[in-house]
């Protein structure tokens, strides 16, 4: 038996006591900052699911070839879009799909600039790397329990919990996509006068975008693994069908839902891999 | 007076400063780095470098050249020392005047190339100018120029990567034109490519310098390559400047033995020309003499020939039997007794001169200057004592 070095018990009690602190003191303020993201992921579910099922197919679609620029690659996404549908999970499908959209958006927002931040600052890198690690480690489980407490239940908490689980590979990623960027093309750039910004958004980021997308594809699908967990926590949606069939113990329900997880997976691997492909042939001979 | 390099000393550390005091007291490169884990990288270079002058910068690897040449463009900072470009003290540069100045004074050409691989030939070329903010279509027709005087017309539009190594380069030389910089830096920009590309480079190099008398500095650890290019050359070994010099002082008078052991291999009848085997003429006659004085003038310096001059023109060559014809026929002048004479210019290289004197069985050839005066005799001499 190992000896006790200090009370645990007291520890647990005054890491409950400070969350607690928190939560009476600031879950309304937190509750205030996130209304945006809210507003924006209603606002796209309201149009996933109510916008004809023809006319989302229809746009993803066109997004499948502005992204490949090949008509086969688009009839594919349709079709697995079509699947959804074909199955009776649009509805759910169209949740899931606002929530990925969303945090993706969020995660690139954040990613890439806390990425290019640990590329520039080695310190900042020193302190990043270790919170990146227990990030993906760390069981969701544990963060969705202040998380739900600050942010009640519903789709915020949801978005946060995806975004700190799907956003280190896409950090990651920038900042080694930067760190890649040949020192000798970055020298020829500072010797023809250069500033911060030039290198930046001439050299470093343009070099880097192959790695950046490659983060962006990874987040994608990173944020799928987390619909059922999220969904536990009442974001609804194809992880929510899942969570009913294991309750039910409806095994034709949850494969269903699980396979319309899957065929939104690929869609979105897919429309990132080929957009990521198309962006780093064309530096290279358009 | 364009470039003054004053005093520069650069150590490579975590405490370079601290170590500053032990390398001004003479602590050597090995030294400091056994004692310190310091690299010594320049160990007080001082340099003037002349507008409009190739000053070329020799040494083996690791001697420090690159690490001078980017003190110049501020590209590393000197531990101690001063740059003085026009008067300007390039150090004391704040931020946003050394972007100035790298962006209109002076601009580089890469041993790697350090081309932009996502941009186009023409965008790599005018990527300065777009750094300057200079408006699109200005830059499509500065940058389309340069392309054309370096060959590359027609290739505007292919992306680095499509591109041989020569002609990658030859873009590199371009982008640096492009900005029509003061100053041209130039790292190994040749070493790189094979040889024949290589002497084209050089070519293409000096005869752009003939029209736009930029003030170039060229590193090279080839000394031929030097001894072509070079108005002057500075050799470093380890951090520390051995010799600056002409090319000739640096063949002929090299200052210890390690600039010896540079030069010892070096084809010198490539290298030097006909002005440094001239031995000057003991006997000229002019073209208006009388026979009766050119005879006495053979004699008296007990010479087999004498040059005739007209003017500063070599007209030819009298010998002394053809003197005495002359005298016996009684000719008003030497005019129609003359021989020919081989000539070649005071810049032809030995490398050509050595056939002719073969084939000219050892009789005498004139060097002439530019302008086609008279300067003197091939020294056979000379020649053997040099080139053997
Ligand atoms: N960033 C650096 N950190 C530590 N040492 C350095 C650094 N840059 C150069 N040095 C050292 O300084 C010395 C001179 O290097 P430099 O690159 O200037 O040589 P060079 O003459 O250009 O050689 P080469 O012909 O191989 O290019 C070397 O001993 C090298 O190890
Ligand atoms: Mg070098």
């Amino acid at each position: 038996m190992f000896p006790e070095l200090f009370s645990t018990r007291e520890l647990r009690k005054s890491i409950d006591g400070s969350v607690d602190w928190l939560v009476t003191n600031y879950a309304d303020s937190f509750e205030a900052l996130t209304q945006p993201f809210l507003a924006i992921l209603i606002w796209l579910e309201q149009l996933l699911r109510g916008a004809p099922w023809w006319a989302v197919i229809l746009g993803v679609a066109l997004v499948s070839y502005a992204a490949s620029r090949s008509w086969l690659l688009s009839l594919g996404m349709s079709a697995l879009l079509f699947f959804i549908g074909a199955i009776g999970l649009w509805d759910q499908g169209m949740q899931t799909l606002a929530l990925m959209l969303v945090a993706t958006g969020l995660s690139v927002v954040i990613g890439i600039p806390v990425g290019i931040l640990m590329a520039s600052y080695d310190r900042f890198r020193k302190i990043m790397l270790p919170v990146l690690d227990i990030m993906q480690t760390m069981p969701s489980f544990v963060y969705l329990i202040p998380v739900v407490m600050l942010f009640g239940l519903g789709k915020v908490p949801a978005i946060f919990a995806t975004i700190i689980y799907a956003v280190p590979p896409l950090i990651r990623l920038t900042d080694l996509g930067i760190r890649l960027v040949d020192a000798d093309v970055l020298e020829a750039s500072r010797a023809f006068g250069a500033n911060r910004r030039q290198q930046l958004f001439g050299i470093q980021l343009p070099l880097a975008l192959p790695n950046i997308m490659a983060g962006i594809n990874q987040t994608t699908m990173m944020a799928l693994a987390m619909v059922v967990i999220a969904s536990m926590i009442g974001a609804r949606g194809l992880g929510q069908e899942v969570l009913i069939g294991i309750n039910r113990l409806e095994v034709g329900r949850g494969l269903l839902a699980g396979l319309a997880i899957v065929a939104l997976a690929i869609l979105f691997d897919r429309i990132t891999q080929s957009l990521g492909k198309r962006m780093s042939v064309a530096q290279q001979d358009s | 007076m364009k470039i003054q390099v004053k005093n520069i000393y650069k150590i490579f550390g975590n405490k370079p400063e601290a170590q500053l005091g032990k390398v001004k007291a003479g602590m050597g490169k090995e030294a400091l780095l056994d004692e310190t884990g310091h690299t010594l990288g320049l160990n007080d270079i001082s340099l003037d470098i002349e507008e409009g002058q190739i000053f070329v910068i020799m040494g083996l690897s690791g001697s420090g050249k690159s690490t001078l040449i980017r003190h110049f463009n501020r590209l590393i900072e000197p531990t101690d020392g001063h740059i003085i470009i026009n008067g300007q003290d390039v150090m004391a540069l704040p931020e946003r005047e050394l972007e100035d100045f790298r962006r209109h004074k002076i601009s580089m050409v890469f041993q790697r190339f350090g081309l932009l691989p996502h941009k186009s030939v023409l965008d790599n070329t005018a990527y300065g100018l777009q750094i300057q903010g200079v408006g699109k279509a200005e830059r499509a027709e500065k940058a389309g120029y340069w392309l054309e005087q370096v060959g590359l017309k027609g290739f505007e539009e292919q992306y680095p990567h499509q591109l041989s190594g020569g002609m990658q380069q030859r873009v590199g030389l371009a982008r640096a034109l492009t900005t029509d910089p003061e100053i041209l830096l130039m790292d190994e920009a040749f070493s790189a490519l094979d040889p024949l590309i290589r002497r084209e480079m050089q070519d293409q190099l000096l005869e752009l310098q003939q029209k736009l008398h930029k003030t170039i500095v060229f590193i090279t650890h080839d000394l031929d390559e030097a001894l072509r290019l070079g108005d002057r050359i500075a050799i470093l070994r380890d951090g520390e400047l051995v010799q600056v010099g002409s090319p000739e002082e640096i063949l002929l008078k090299p200052a210890d033995d390690y600039v010896q052991a540079f030069v010892q291999d070096v084809n010198r009848a490539r290298v030097l020309t006909a002005s440094h085997v001239l031995a000057p003429a003991k006997l000229t006659v002019t073209l208006k003499s009388k026979p009766q004085q050119a005879v006495e003038l053979l004699k008296e310096h007990s010479s087999e020939y004498a040059c005739v001059l007209d003017g500063t023109q070599l007209k030819g060559l009298i010998t002394v039997l053809d003197a005495q014809r002359a005298l016996n026929d009684n000719a008003d002048s030497l005019a129609n007794y003359l021989s020919s004479v081989e000539s070649v210019r005071s810049d032809t290289e030995l490398e050509q001169i050595l056939p002719n004197i073969l084939s000219n069985n050892g009789a005498p050839i004139a060097v002439t200057g530019k302008d086609g005066g008279f300067k003197g005799w091939v020294s056979c001499e000379k020649l053997i004592s040099l080139v053997a």
